[in-house]
């Protein structure tokens, strides 16, 4: 079914485009952008990671927990918040443009290829950070006790332990954050725009609403898909790891780095570090509780929608990961999980403008847009949560598998009895991943809502949109607690009297 | 009656040969050095390896492609004998039905199994809320209601203390005797055959050998079994 619905799009995507014309040159300014903003934003991103992972890697300090805890949250932090806390932090009139007009300065400009490279390296710091700092666990404490023994300072290290570590490990960071950027749409729909600072994605969007150029949206679709396809191949090739595991709060025993001026160093790079990453969340919920009070009746709607739109959009995901998750652990579908993975080939926007092609003939695609909203969210999800639940699934599977089969446990006592009560803190993880997306995805929702209807991401992006910056910062500081509030529910929910 | 004939198991390459028969009713320890086949017996027995070439007879019926939960065979492993979140009642009463859907007459059945093997009172109790000893009894309870006419053992107290391991054997000896049931139980401990077992199957450099009385056997060994009891 997943594979009818993203494949189903992709061809009716390509028919479609093969009836449009070639790419004009706007087209390949918006490819050329896609590109360059997707580079640099890896590239800065695991240059900025690489001391940060080492930071952490080597001090103990309170607060590391925590710190390394919250790498994981942009996983799950919506776009939209993340983009206006970074415009009241970068932008023309934020925090830093202040400091700098009370210097008698100029204030820094936030829009363009370089407010879409620091959004991109806010969200992907973190993640690139952890992969990282998973390269650098990786090293076995042995090693370090033996070149401590040796003697080997930071030179030496450098040589012996971190280079072959980083060499391994740098270019899966690369690809990965490369191949997410690749289909941004939200941050460049906020912080993009213009004929020079223009994702496909966007441009897709563009084609879509402003112009309704079916024949050009799906020609940009077919050339998205062919970019994210290969750079996901890719990435899954390069990456170890997914990022998001556990153990990485474990600090390895180190003796060296205990010179002054590398504790300087490393502190120096936690605290901004963290501040890069904490001030626009700072900043988001102090101007969103002076909003808050007095919220238009239109976010608390789509406040509701969005709640529905997560839980149907959960629902679908647990019904297609769960069946998926069991087969591949019961060793009946390799193809099973290329499938799960088409949802990371493709884009969004992709599918949407394939479904809406597809329905546009037989319904109205706008009074389907939340159904189709909470499909394609799930399906984005698919990947992920295929990577919580196989590894558990497999492992039931292997230890108590044996024993249902003696007991003649066939396949329903099975899964009712066994599978599903011992997976449940990962159904929970996932579930809660998966509600958390859905919750603040600005994708497909764009492309079909109409006035009428809006989730909560919407609703911000309309509310930036008419520069009512209260109101949306208010509206976003809602949707960053349902957000939260959803991922903790269920994965507490998961976790709550499961016996180890 | 269990009869394996001119059986060849596959396991994963490995492959042992055994042409022998268990009279009903007996108690038969399976020993023989680690590596030589005493698992991939068992487990060829329970349905989980292939046999790739004889056949597997229970009381003149072919068995040989039996799906493991239709075999006449309650099997206890070497660990993972209890589902974690499942009360022992629940554990218990999967020998009945794996749906757990008992009407009053299993229920009560399940009761007096747990009854029987000690644990009275505990029926609500969670796997880890129980000792090691107390884990083998609930598992035994459920090969009690399963109330299968063949039962393989592969090492299950092997965790357990020696006093301990030597009272679940006690305990097992008791229940196949009041059921009637036939045991194979994998060991590597001579004592354990001694204590229960009146024939020992040997199993050596991939061949099975056909049962031999305990005594005769471990007083007067071959050259193999020797080298292996040192």
């Amino acid at each position: 079914m997943v594979a009818a619905l993203v494949l189903g799009s992709l061809v009716a995507v390509l028919l479609r485009a093969e009836a449009g014309r070639g790419p004009g040159p706007a087209d390949w300014a918006a490819v050329r952008f896609t590109l360059v903003q997707a580079v640099l934003s890896a590239l800065v991103s695991v240059v900025l990671a690489i001391p940060l992972a080492r930071a952490l890697a080597r001090r103990r300090f309170a607060g590391r927990r925590m710190l390394v805890a919250l790498l994981g949250a942009p996983f799950i932090l919506p776009v939209i918040v993340a983009v206006l806390g970074l415009l009241q932090v970068f932008g023309r009139s934020g925090w830093i443009s202040q400091a700098l007009g009370w210097a008698g300065l100029p204030p820094v400009q936030i829009y363009g290829l370089h407010g879409v490279v620091l959004a991109h390296v806010f969200f992907n710091l973190p993640l690139a950070t952890r992969l990282i700092l998973q390269g650098w666990q990786e090293i076995p404490g042995e090693r370090f006790r033996l070149a401590a023994q040796l003697g080997a300072g930071p030179r030496a290290m450098w040589q012996l332990l971190e280079r072959p570590m980083l060499a391994q490990v740098v270019p899966g960071a690369l690809a990965v954050v490369f191949a997410i950027c690749l289909s941004s749409f939200a941050v460049a729909v906020t912080l993009g725009g213009g004929p020079r600072a223009t994702t496909i994605e966007l441009a897709i969007y563009q084609a879509f609403r402003f112009d309704f150029d079916l024949g050009r949206a799906a020609m940009l679709s077919g050339i998205q898909i062919c970019l994210t396809g290969a750079a996901a191949v890719f990435a899954l090739r390069t990456a170890r790891g997914e990022g998001f595991g556990g153990g990485l709060d474990r600090a390895v025993r180190r003796w060296d780095g205990a010179g002054r001026g590398t504790k300087v160093l490393d502190g120096l790079v936690i605290a901004l570090a963290s501040s890069f990453l904490m001030l626009p969340l700072l900043a988001v919920v102090l101007s969103g509780l002076a909003g808050l009070a007095d919220l238009p009746p239109a976010v608390w709607r789509a406040a509701l929608t969005s709640v529905l739109v997560a839980g149907g959009s959960t629902g679908i995901l647990l019904a297609m990961a769960l069946p998926m998750a069991v087969t591949v652990a019961l060793g009946q579908g390799r193809m099973v999980e290329v499938v799960g993975l088409l949802g990371l080939a493709a884009s969004p926007l992709v599918i949407g403008t394939g479904l809406f092609i597809i329905i546009n003939p037989v319904a109205d695609p706008s009074g389907l847009a939340l159904p189709i909203t909470a499909l394609v969210n799930a399906v984005m999800a698919l990947p992920f949560a295929l990577r919580i639940l196989v590894p558990r699934a497999s492992a039931v599977v292997a230890r108590y598998g044996r024993l249902g089969l003696s007991l003649n446990m066939g396949g329903a006592p099975f899964m009712w009895r066994v599978l599903i009560p011992r997976m449940r803190p990962q159904i929970g993880f996932a579930a809660g991943l998966g509600a958390a997306l859905s919750m603040g995805d600005l994708g497909v929702v764009a492309l079909f809502a109409d006035p009428e209807r809006a989730t909560l991401p919407l609703q911000v992006f309309r509310l930036m949109g008419a520069y009512r910056m209260e109101q949306a910062a208010g509206a976003a500081l809602l949707l960053l607690a349902l957000s939260m509030a959803a991922f903790w529910l269920l994965d507490r929910g998961g976790k709550w009297h499961a016996e180890a | 009656m269990l009869r394996l004939e001119r059986v060849t198991v596959d396991n994963g390459g490995f492959f042992l040969r055994a042409d022998l028969e268990v009279e009903a009713g007996r108690k038969v320890a399976v020993i023989g050095p680690s590596g030589a086949g005493k698992t991939t017996l068992i487990e060829a027995i329970a349905g989980f390896l292939p046999v790739v070439d004889g056949r597997i007879l229970w009381d003149g019926a072919d068995i040989t492609g039996t799906d493991p939960g239709h075999r006449p065979v309650a099997m206890l492993f070497q660990d993972a004998n209890l589902f974690p979140h499942l009360s022992v009642a629940q554990n218990v009463g999967l020998g009945l039905r794996p749906d757990l859907k008992l009407d009053h007459r299993q229920q009560e059945q399940v009761a007096r199994a747990i009854a029987r093997v000690g644990l009275a009172g505990m029926e609500a109790r969670k796997p880890a809320a129980l000792s090691g000893g107390q884990q083998s009894r609930a598992a035994l309870a459920r090969v009690l209601v399963q109330g299968r006419p063949l039962l393989l053992l592969d090492e299950p107290f092997a965790a357990l203390g020696p006093a301990l391991k030597g009272e679940m054997l006690d305990l097992v000896a008791g229940l196949v005797d009041e059921t009637g049931a036939t045991l194979l139980m994998v060991s590597h401990d001579p004592g354990d055959a001694r204590r229960i077992a009146d024939q020992v199957v040997l199993v050596e450099n991939g061949q099975a050998h056909p049962p031999q009385a305990t005594g005769e056997l471990l007083d007067n060994p071959p050259p193999a079994l020797r080298a292996y009891l040192g």
